[in-house]
């Protein structure tokens, strides 16, 4: 009898230790969060939330500091929106060639090769992006500096181009093998079957591909800070150019006072930027489950 | 077949074509970006990585630069974060899997952890710097990156884990719980050992994350390149491999280490891959028979 309570009392202690260890990423969520505001209100309080959101000069280091972020903020949102408009027809096509056409043989060699451009470490295409694009962008644009927006727009084209091939293989992977029989049989061609009843069938999850290229894009720091030059110009595109990432990492080693205020301010920008993308993630992740099980 | 294509009209056969024509050329470009990089990395790295490079420590007065001291950061901050990672996203997973009866707990702990990895690696930085660095007193030291990359890898263990955990068969619990055994002791004999190949995968997915990252430890782990012990290490400040590549490219104009570093990265990350691909297929093997 003793021992079965004392073995009651050890189950006790052990469930309580698990909770404990499944409650931690949850603290570890509201611990960022309120880091995050805590940090980041009082500067756009001081600075005024129009003035920090809508200014277009920033200055932090000159003698009349100027903490205007618009700049950041639409690089960011063209930066990726660049990306996006590259690595999307590129990602989605290839995809649907290695989900559907692709020979055992061929995709024996394609995925592990994909699988690496997702592995490689972004500092490593910021390097070659430094070395081999950026020289390029100034020859064949002739422009007086290759560091630019369109630099950093190709680089994040590359680095999102495996997670949106990966995610809408998968998609595609998992449309019912029916649908595309019965479209074949009613005599359209594979190639018209992949396109107009695949890719339909798949369309949540093609959905989640882009939106994790949305967060991955807007996310990146090293890549975009190694070739887009990192001044803080409004945007465009053969100028140098400095993202919401980049202002925060570029300025963070040597700030104070309300300049690094500030700087925690631009990273709940950024914060709330990523939630709102996750949010929509969510949709159509939850979207597309609700489909595969009709 | 040649019958079935010609019953077929010109306008749809030709719509065929352009969008076949389309998805080659996508994967072409796919294909030689891979190529391109692979080559281009490998090519400028290779000749520059030397015994020399390999195998010592900066030196002012030598004028030389080594990687030995980014190397060895590296492979702490790669130990200190699984120490840690492990045990917590195992458990986090076991607790969801084994334990939790309230949904909406288990709703709230797996919506955190999607959050988690959806946050970029800068913010992990900053929050890690605040944190680790100036509220616990951790100052800049590779157990501040470490632990910042602790609640980075955190949703990689916990959804592989988890995966691998509702892959066990209900009946293998039933069994033990019928032979008398508590839940702990069924966790601990049965549940653990038959999902190691998904505990294997979290941790060879984070081993890759740990080696790529760069912007998370930045401000939590320092440019420091200091020769030290494992210990020492770890409550002082160092480079990793990335944060030395970013450094000598972007700051010091040493662009022949940077290439050498890229190249150690890019075969790295050829190992982690081939040797998740080794591990899902010799799992796969195992449970098929």
């Amino acid at each position: 009898m003793k021992a079965k309570s004392s073995n009651q009392a050890l189950e006790k202690v052990i469930h309580g230790i698990f909770l404990i260890l499944g409650l931690i990423s949850v603290g570890c969520v509201l611990l960022i969060s309120v880091y995050l505001i805590v940090a980041g209100l009082p500067a756009i309080r001081e600075i005024g939330l129009f003035e920090f959101l809508l200014g277009t000069r920033w200055a932090s280091t000159a003698a009349e500091p100027s903490y205007g972020i618009l700049p950041f903020i639409l690089t960011s949102v063209y930066g990726t929106a660049g990306a996006i408009l590259l690595g999307v027809p590129i990602g989605f096509l290839s995809a649907v060639y290695i989900a559907k056409l692709a020979s055992p043989r061929a995709r024996a060699v394609i995925e592990p090769a994909i699988g690496l451009l997702s592995g490689i470490p972004s500092v490593v295409y910021g390097l070659v992006g430094m070395m081999a694009l950026v020289p390029a962008i100034r020859k064949v644009f002739d422009v007086p500096d290759g560091a630019s927006l369109l630099a950093a727009i190709i680089v994040l084209a590359v680095i999102i181009l495996p997670s949106i091939i990966k995610v809408s293989v998968t998609a595609l992977r998992a449309v019912p093998k029916e649908y595309e029989d019965a479209s074949l049989a009613l005599g359209a061609t594979p190639v018209e079957t992949y396109f107009r009843v695949s890719v339909p069938a798949a369309k949540s999850g093609i959905a989640a591909a882009v939106v994790l290229g949305v967060g991955r894009a807007i996310g990146e720091a090293m890549a975009v800070m190694m070739v887009a030059g990192n001044v803080a110009n409004m945007p465009s595109l053969f100028e140098s150019v400095r993202f919401l990432t980049t202002a925060v990492a570029s300025e963070m080693s040597y700030s104070s006072g309300l300049q690094r205020q500030a700087l925690f301010s631009i990273a709940l920008v950024l914060f709330l930027f990523i939630m709102l993308i996750n949010a929509t993630l969510n949709l159509f992740l939850k979207k597309g489950g609700k489909e595969g099980n009709d | 077949m040649t019958e079935n294509n010609s019953s077929v009209s010109a306008k749809r056969r030709t719509y065929a074509l352009i969008m076949k024509a389309l998805m080659w050329l996508a994967l072409f470009i796919s294909c030689s970006l891979v190529a391109f990089l692979a080559v281009y990395v490998l090519a400028r790295g290779l000749p520059n990585i030397s015994w020399e490079l390999l195998s010592t420590k900066p030196s002012y007065l030598r004028e030389t630069i080594g990687i030995l001291p980014d190397i060895l950061n590296t492979l702490y901050i790669l130990i200190a974060t699984l120490a840690v990672v492990l045990p917590l996203g195992v458990g986090a997973a076991v607790y969801l899997n084994e334990y939790a009866k309230n949904k909406r707990l288990v709703a709230a702990i797996e919506y955190a952890s999607e959050t988690l990895s959806g946050i970029p690696s800068i913010i992990y930085g900053l929050v890690g710097m605040l944190f680790f660095c100036q509220f616990l007193g951790m100052r800049t030291s590779l157990l501040a990156g470490a632990l910042t990359l602790v609640v980075m890898n955190l949703p990689t263990v916990i959804r592989t884990t988890q995966e691998s955990l509702k892959t066990v068969p209900q009946s293998f619990r039933e069994g033990a719980f019928a032979l008398g055994a508590g839940r702990w002791r069924v966790i601990r004999t049965v549940v653990l050992p038959s999902s190691v190949d998904g505990i294997v995968t979290g941790c060879i997915l984070s081993v890759g994350r740990i080696i790529g990252e760069s912007a998370a430890l930045l401000f939590t782990a320092g440019f420091a390149h200091a020769l030290n012990g494992f210990f020492e290490g770890l409550s002082s400040s160092g480079a990793t491999l990335t944060v030395a590549l970013y450094v000598y490219a972007k700051e010091q104009g040493e662009f022949g280490v940077a290439f050498a570093i890229a190249a150690i990265l890019m075969l790295l990350t050829l190992i982690i891959n081939l040797s998740a691909d080794l591990a899902g297929r010799y799992f796969k093997r195992r449970r098929d028979t």
